[in-house]
């Protein structure tokens, strides 16, 4: 494996960011990416990689990015929910890592869902 | 799916949903261009019964609907190549899963990034199971392993961190090049 001292600067890195965090779930927004065989044929698997770089260089603290299975829409993967506290759930479809930059800035930091991106507007 | 690291990262979420606590990847390259792909998991294994029936399209676990490609998808690539998948399994012990590639057919899928594969599913399940990823070929061999990362992150910094996440492909993608770098694109 690679150097692991560098794993460890890491660590040191993270827990002091780790302490700044509010592990109040009521604010956290939640991305939920589509992972079954469908999700994962279509294209899921960069654009999962994409919403965590996103969210880590904006430094999002209170955004998490999570997978799941197969909702039964295998012809719109990859698909991607957006879930913000108080407001409804967003569902993107046909997502490609090219989109998430737009998501996250327009809809998770200044709350103005990407409709065009939507299952709304695919339908 | 264009690449059989794509087909890992579909099947491996069976031994994620299968409860394991450990789950051991491997891929062997021989010199004659036979790729073997394993996938051992200590999960809640399967019956003989739904071992026998586990290869039709028409056999799932999920609930949503009555289809599953997985397994059916990997065989028909597999089988495609000239090679083929093998199951092992045996309920509360486990199952095994071995997939072989013939990487000299023009039919063959490419391997793929197969250091993606890993962060993602790492990513996916951060607390459980523990994976660990063997790649051996005549050029070399290299062991990687998230008991080792977890080791050094102790209990407070999660694998799923993005700087962590991203250590771990970036360390995979150095050490998988060079000993199976010829049949990843």
């Amino acid at each position: 494996m690679k150097s692991l001292a560098e794993l460890e600067a890491i660590r040191k890195a993270t827990l002091s960011r780790i302490n700044l965090r509010t592990e109040d779930d009521s604010s956290t927004t939640r991305v939920v990416v589509g992972m079954a065989t469908c999700g994962i044929a279509a294209g899921a698997r960069p654009v999962m990689l994409a919403f965590m770089d996103e969210i880590a260089k904006r430094q999002l603290n209170n955004v998490t990015v999570s997978q799941t299975g197969c909702i039964g829409m295998c012809r719109l993967e990859p698909m991607v929910d957006v879930i913000v506290p108080g407001q409804e759930k967003v569902t993107y479809v046909h997502v490609k890592p090219e989109m998430v930059e737009r998501i996250v800035d327009d809809h998770i930091i200044h709350g103005r869902p990407v409709h065009e991106y939507t299952i709304g507007a695919a339908e | 799916m264009r690449e059989i690291a794509l087909h890992l990262l579909d099947i491996v979420q069976n031994s994620v949903t299968a409860g394991a606590a450990h789950v051991e990847i491997g891929f062997a390259l021989a010199a004659d261009g036979m790729l073997t792909m394993t996938v051992k998991d200590d999960g809640k294994g399967m019956s003989p019964e739904l071992l026998e029936r586990v290869r039709s399209p028409f056999v799932t676990t999920r609930t949503t609907r009555k289809v599953g490609l997985g397994i059916p998808l990997l065989m028909q690539n597999a089988m495609a190549s000239g090679g083929g998948v093998a199951l092992e399994s045996q309920l509360g012990v486990g199952t095994t899963l071995t997939a072989t590639f013939n990487t000299a057919s023009i039919d063959c899928l490419p391997l793929g990034d197969l250091a993606q594969t890993m962060a993602t599913l790492i990513m996916g399940s951060p607390d459980r199971p523990d994976f660990t990823l063997t790649c051996a070929s005549p050029a070399g061999k290299m062991d990687f392993s998230t008991a080792q990362v977890r080791a050094v992150l102790g209990p407070e910094v999660s694998l799923a961190e993005p700087d962590v996440v991203r250590w771990m492909q970036q360390s995979l993608t150095e050490e998988i090049e060079p000993i199976l770098g010829g049949i990843m694109r």
